[in-house]
């Protein structure tokens, strides 16, 4: 077994890849594709784990596929030293181990939810198709965190986001909108990866290496040059868009509320984290800080888009009467609040973004579950649905208020702990305005969780059909989330270890 | 599955008998074929590969739909076997680095498929891999045809 331990960062890309390509061989039908794609998405999460703990042990994992690069290896052209320039490099340290932990993880507790809730919003024809595309869409996500090569990362990126396309426009046999939602993404997903790809051509021509750790090298001696500028400017662009930073967002809120509630709850917590990992390693590994926050001062603009995102996105989602979109917008507003932690650019402030991921993901993939057990047995998942649920459906309800809970911040969950460590950054930074813009932001955020929790409790049930619980299979997953949550609201030593270990490697100081 | 109820025909569609193009594309298909097959083995010493030679070997598909119908042409390469064969190229290509790492190898170093002579193993490994992706890529292309004219 230990002889796989080199292996893992290839491993945990070629795992999903297969599973995805063997899926719509198993055949028609809701079970046998379903199977499949539990157990590939559970052995990737095991080996994503196993690589963690290695990773936190014995630091950064580095991987040459096809030995490419590797010393030792002539190149074609005789025997030069080719080491990380030539070939696809993956390396995982440990922001990257914790962001891989953290997608595989949520798509393993996903997809044993998706058999019933997938089952009931897509055509039974079309299923396995699905979880082709679907693992498909997680080897891409994967491939984007672990790999070093910034080419390969564009490769990788145009996979997830092909895919996202095909998973939301499976959600149109629910809401015929999902198409054009999805022809929406496609056309700023496009523009958004066009831009990446502009500003790694620049880099390339600028540094001749596609590798990042050698890029970022030879970008500290090139720091003056146009061309590196103009790579900034398209690179910062592109992801901002893959984001969904507030001006270029408009994707997002369609996309997310058209989308099968599946898929709504696995993009929330895993795209957008993983377009949020490419900025931190675009901005701190490969420009480096120093260049991006203090010869292009790019911290002044996305303080100032972050700010802004955090205010129209909860003020936004306080008016909307379906609860997908309601959600969708406060991802806008969370969106918001990682990007500044990025921006503000001290270690408490990334601390912050970091568990501000970890936590947004779990409650806000929990939340989506729970609007999709909402979905499965009504039919909808209206905000005037709510009335009187906490009788007909209570465990649904329990879920949807602690995810409320976790969404506002409140002290016991992550959510508390993460908007602790962003004020604390704003605050060091001497940026008392944004604190106050941190705050605001929580208490818009109560705003739009009351309009959730005060139907709930106080609603009256409208008369007619009798409404069950939804079944145990989608309730665990939506449970398992909200409890991943609050153990990080209240442990500490996921903050203190892993997170405050990465946060340091990524400004460089010790530990 | 039930056949579906007879409709009016539809030029394209159904079967087609134009004697000039039925005779024009019976002269093409083979040489457009050989020259697929060509670009395919061709790729590991020049110009060539999995991606182009899958489209050329399409492209023949296509063409015989054209002139032949889609219909009969679906006779020919039913949807079922390219449901199949398109997975299965990156099975193939996937396989490839699953089995180098089997071997005690990196993934795709292709080496060790042959450790006593590794440039041999060199052609070997890419040789099957772009074999996975010219499968793919002809299998999706005639895919995407067959989508767009069964609307």
């Amino acid at each position: 077994m230990s002889g796989l331990l080199p292996h893992l960062p290839a491993l945990i890309v070629v795992t999903p890849l297969l599973g995805g390509v063997l899926a719509p061989l198993c055949g028609k039908g809701p079970t046998k594709a379903w199977a499949l794609a539990t157990a590939v998405t559970w052995v990737t999460f095991a080996l994503t784990c196993w690589l963690a703990v290695s990773v936190y042990d014995q630091g950064t994992a580095q991987y040459f596929v096809g030995t490419w690069g590797v010393g030792s290896a002539p190149g074609p052209l005789g025997a030069k030293d080719w080491t990380g320039i030539v070939g696809i490099e993956l390396r995982v340290d440990r922001l990257n181990a914790l962001v891989l932990c953290l997608v595989a993880g949520m798509t393993a507790v996903i997809t044993p939810y998706a058999r019933l809730s997938v089952a009931k919003e897509i055509p039974h024809d079309r299923l396995h198709f699905f979880y082709a595309v679907w693992l498909l869409c997680l080897t891409g996500l994967l491939g984007i965190t672990v790999t070093g090569d910034a080419f390969n990362l564009y490769v990788l990126i145009e996979i997830s986001s092909l895919t996202t396309y095909i998973l939301v426009a499976l959600g149109k046999s629910r809401d015929k909108r999902a198409l054009t939602a999805a022809i929406r993404y496609l056309f700023m997903g496009t523009v958004g990866a066009s831009f990446l790809l502009l500003g790694i051509g620049y880099l390339f021509m600028c540094t001749g290496t596609l590798n990042m750790a050698e890029m970022a090298t030879r970008v500290a001696e090139l720091r003056d040059q146009r061309g590196i500028h103009t790579a900034f400017a398209f690179v910062l662009a592109g992801l901002s868009l893959k984001m969904a930073l507030f001006p270029v967002h408009q994707w997002l809120p369609k996309a997310y509320a058209y989308s099968p509630t599946a898929v709504s709850a696995f993009l929330a917590s895993t795209a957008t984290k993983v377009a949020i990992y490419g900025a931190f390693r675009f901005l701190f590994t490969v420009f480096g800080t120093e260049f991006s926050f203090g010869v292009l001062d790019a911290n002044s603009l996305l303080i100032a888009c972050s700010c802004i995102a955090i205010l129209y996105g909860s003020l936004v989602a306080i008016r909307q009467s379906d609860l997908k979109r309601l959600l969708a917008y406060s991802s806008v507003a969370q969106v918001g609040y990682m990007v500044l932690g990025m921006a503000l650019a001290n270690r408490e402030a990334l601390t912050g973004t970091l568990v501000h991921m970890v936590n947004h993901a779990l409650v806000k993939g929990a939340m989506f579950l729970a609007v999709g057990c909402m979905i499965y047995r009504l039919g909808s998942a209206k905000v005037s649905d709510l009335n009187g649920l906490g009788k007909r459906m209570p465990l649904t309800t329990v879920c949807l208020i602690v995810g409320c809970l976790g969404l506002v911040g409140v002290p016991l969950t992550g959510g508390f702990v993460s908007k602790w460590y962003l004020v604390q950054g704003a605050l060091r930074a001497g940026l008392w305005p944004v604190a106050v813009v941190l705050l605001v932001g929580s208490l818009l955020a109560v705003l739009y969780a009351m309009r959730i929790v005060e139907p709930l409790v106080f609603g009256k049930a409208p008369e007619g059909e009798e409404v069950r619980e939804a079944p145990p299979s989608m309730l665990l997953p939506t449970a398992a989330l909200l409890v991943g949550s609050l153990v990080l609201g209240v442990s500490g030593s996921l903050k203190t270890g892993l997170i405050w270990t990465a946060t340091g490697d990524l400004l460089g100081v010790g530990q | 599955m039930s056949q579906p109820p007879p409709q009016e025909h539809r030029p394209g569609f159904d079967d087609a008998d134009n004697v000039v193009l039925t005779k024009l594309a019976a002269l093409l298909i083979p040489f457009i074929l050989i020259y697929g097959f060509y670009v395919q083995v061709h790729g590991d010493f020049g110009p060539g590969g999995g991606f182009q030679a899958g489209v050329i070997l399409a492209s023949a598909y296509i063409l015989y739909a054209l002139v032949h119908g889609v219909r009969r042409a679906q006779r020919l390469l039913p949807r079922k076997i390219t449901d199949v064969t398109a997975p299965l190229g990156v099975v193939i290509y996937a396989g490839v680095g699953v089995v180098t790492l089997l071997q005690g190898g990196h993934l795709l170093d292709y080496d060790v498929l042959d450790p006593q002579h590794t440039q041999h193993a060199q052609e070997w490994g890419m040789f099957l891999v772009e074999a996975g992706v010219g499968l793919t890529v002809a299998s999706v292309m005639a895919t995407i045809f067959n989508e767009i004219a069964e609307q």
